[in-house]
């Protein structure tokens, strides 16, 4: 009998801990080598664009948070952003700088647990419990902002949630004195190793037009040289008045990809650091009775600020008609609201364009040719959560 | 190119295909019958001054009681100019609402395809692999629709597929 060869399936997740959440891929294998891959996503999937449709537009905030539940901040504001557009809200300055502080610092916690499981998956498990000493820090600011840990819900329609300490402001400032500190020690750690550019360099190379074609964004879709940052394109919130650059890739492999997500930390320190030093004094949400919630101390004094403060928590507000395409720069890439809106009180329709979930569509394409242990380092570098992807 | 340009653009390469247009908040968009959308898309890939290299996203929007129903919604960019459009397409409820599939003019188009397909039950004609992608192979209904209830349907528990 002549002896035959066969490609063999095999099955990686839903539970795997490379595959970042529930993440599962059935590979077609030539030996070791991967012919097609092919992602089975929806493990997550809660139906958030169904359930906007049955909520009124502040009651909408939190769904925000558990899309990317590691940058909670950013995601909070694309969708606050969007609202706005549609009503035509002007945001307080101060609430501009707050907004941009906290997205800048959802932003470094999102890369620092990037960074983590990163390393980890690819055997460098001593930059997980770096990182991590790091981002606990930047949880305990949240907690000193906003009250909560994760799912922060700070940014709302009108501006944010409440004002800064002088307590935070001096915590974040000795933070960003210490941070690049870290960063440089992340580097020393797995930059110029041999081990991590042999697993990272020359895998799952992604050219110039093919990262546009496959609609990557963020560090995905730079890594490959394209500069498209929407904090340039199309600045919202504060950053257009603050200077920071777009760091770019040139082969776009897992490392360039890399490579560009560790410059982009110290961009975030930089923005935070001109955010500190520059933030204006003044109100921290927009004066529209219609929109805000009236200060606390007033609400438990008279009537009719309770009577407000009840009708706007229970019935909402009304949003004109019309629709709008706004989108932020998070950490993974462009997260775009498309909302729909027919003059009451809740969306006809709310379409989240979630980077992740585009990102993640190019895995088969990265893969292909590569070994079966190049998936994991492919599947770090485009960086997903899967809560983003199911939504 | 402003966004209306190009709108005026696709107007004069076809001109039976645009039924409307509009703008709001510096948005355009160009209404499209279904026919000819694939055609109109590569034009606006390929042609050098519009290049619109970049679909953001694919996305739908169900108006129960309207006809045509559904209006089908690809947002795009354009990478060299920094240029966005919008088209939406209508499209009839008539128990086979189909549009032409994009998936070979952007490779990301694919996915969005069949996740409006999934939650919306529209049929890309010429999509190599439009199954579902969020919900199981096996789910009953299009979520997104109107007429689907947001909580409270019926599940029964089926541990192997017969």
């Amino acid at each position: 009998m002549p002896l035959t060869t066969k490609e063999i399936t095999i099955n990686m997740g839903p539970q795997h801990p490379s595959t970042h959440g529930v993440l599962r891929l059935v590979l077609e294998l030539d030996g070791e080598v991967v012919v097609s891959c092919t992602p089975h996503i929806g493990y997550l999937h809660r139906g958030s664009e169904k359930l906007a449709e049955a909520r009124t537009y502040q009651q909408i905030v939190p769904l925000t948070d558990r899309f990317d539940y590691l940058s909670c901040g950013n995601n909070n504001l694309g969708y606050a952003i969007a609202v706005e557009k549609l009503m035509g809200i002007e945001v307080p300055e101060r609430a501009d700088y707050l907004r941009v502080i906290v997205a800048e610092l959802s932003r470094l916690s999102a890369h620092l647990l990037w960074l983590a499981t990163h390393a980890a998956d690819i055997g460098a498990v001593t930059v997980l419990l770096y990182c991590l000493r790091e981002r606990e820090e930047i949880l305990n600011l949240f907690e000193l902002l906003t009250g909560a840990r994760l799912t922060v819900s700070y940014v709302n329609i009108g501006g944010v949630r409440r004002d800064a300490t002088p307590e935070f402001f001096r915590r974040t400032k000795e933070f960003m004195v210490e941070m690049p500190k870290r960063i440089q020690e992340y580097n020393t750690l797995i930059m110029e190793n041999r081990i991590w550019l042999g697993r990272t360099k020359g895998i799952g190379i992604i050219s110039y037009e093919e990262a546009i074609d496959w609609g990557l964004t963020g560090g995905s879709l730079r890594g490959s040289g394209v500069n498209y940052d929407l904090r340039k394109v199309m600045p919202y919130a504060a950053y257009e008045k603050l200077k920071f650059e777009v760091p770019l890739g040139h082969v776009g492999d897992v490392y360039d990809r890399y490579i560009v997500r560790m410059e982009e930390m110290n961009q975030s320190i930089a923005m935070i650091n001109q955010c500190v030093e520059d933030i204006p004094d003044g109100p921290y949400k927009a004066d529209i009775p219609m929109v805000s919630l009236p200060p606390k101390d007033r609400v438990m004094q008279d009537i009719e600020t309770l009577i407000h403060h009840f009708v706007l928590v229970s019935k909402g507000f009304p949003v004109r008609k019309g629709e709008i395409y706004a989108a932020a720069e998070v950490p993974k890439g462009e997260l775009g609201f498309y909302i729909v809106s027919d003059g009451s009180e809740k969306p006809v329709r709310m379409k989240v364009r979630s980077p992740s979930f585009v990102n993640l569509s190019c895995l088969p394409q990265m893969v292909k040719g590569h070994m079966v242990a190049d998936i994991v380092s492919c599947i770090g570098s485009i960086d997903i959560v899967l809560g983003e992807v199911d939504r | 190119m402003h966004p209306d340009n190009i709108i005026e653009q696709i107007r004069e390469r076809f001109p039976d295909e645009v039924t409307g247009s509009g703008s709001q908040f510096a948005q355009s968009w160009a209404v499209l019958k279904r026919e000819k959308v694939e055609e109109i898309c590569r034009f606006l890939k390929e042609d050098p001054d519009v290049r619109m290299d970049y679909l953001i996203d694919i996305t739908a929007v169900d108006w129960l009681l309207k006809s045509p129903r559904f209006e089908v919604v690809y947002n795009m960019h354009s990478m060299q100019h920094g240029h966005r459009v919008r088209l939406k397409v209508p499209v009839e409820d008539d128990g086979d609402p189909w549009v032409p599939s994009v998936s070979g003019v952007w490779k990301t188009a694919c996915w969005h395809e069949r996740e409006t397909y999934d939650l919306f039950g529209i049929i890309f004609r010429g999509n190599p692999d439009l199954r579902r992608i969020l919900l199981p192979d096996d789910w009953e209904g299009y979520p997104l629709r109107k007429d689907y209830p947001v909580e409270g349907t019926e599940w029964t528990f089926r541990p192997w597929p017969e």
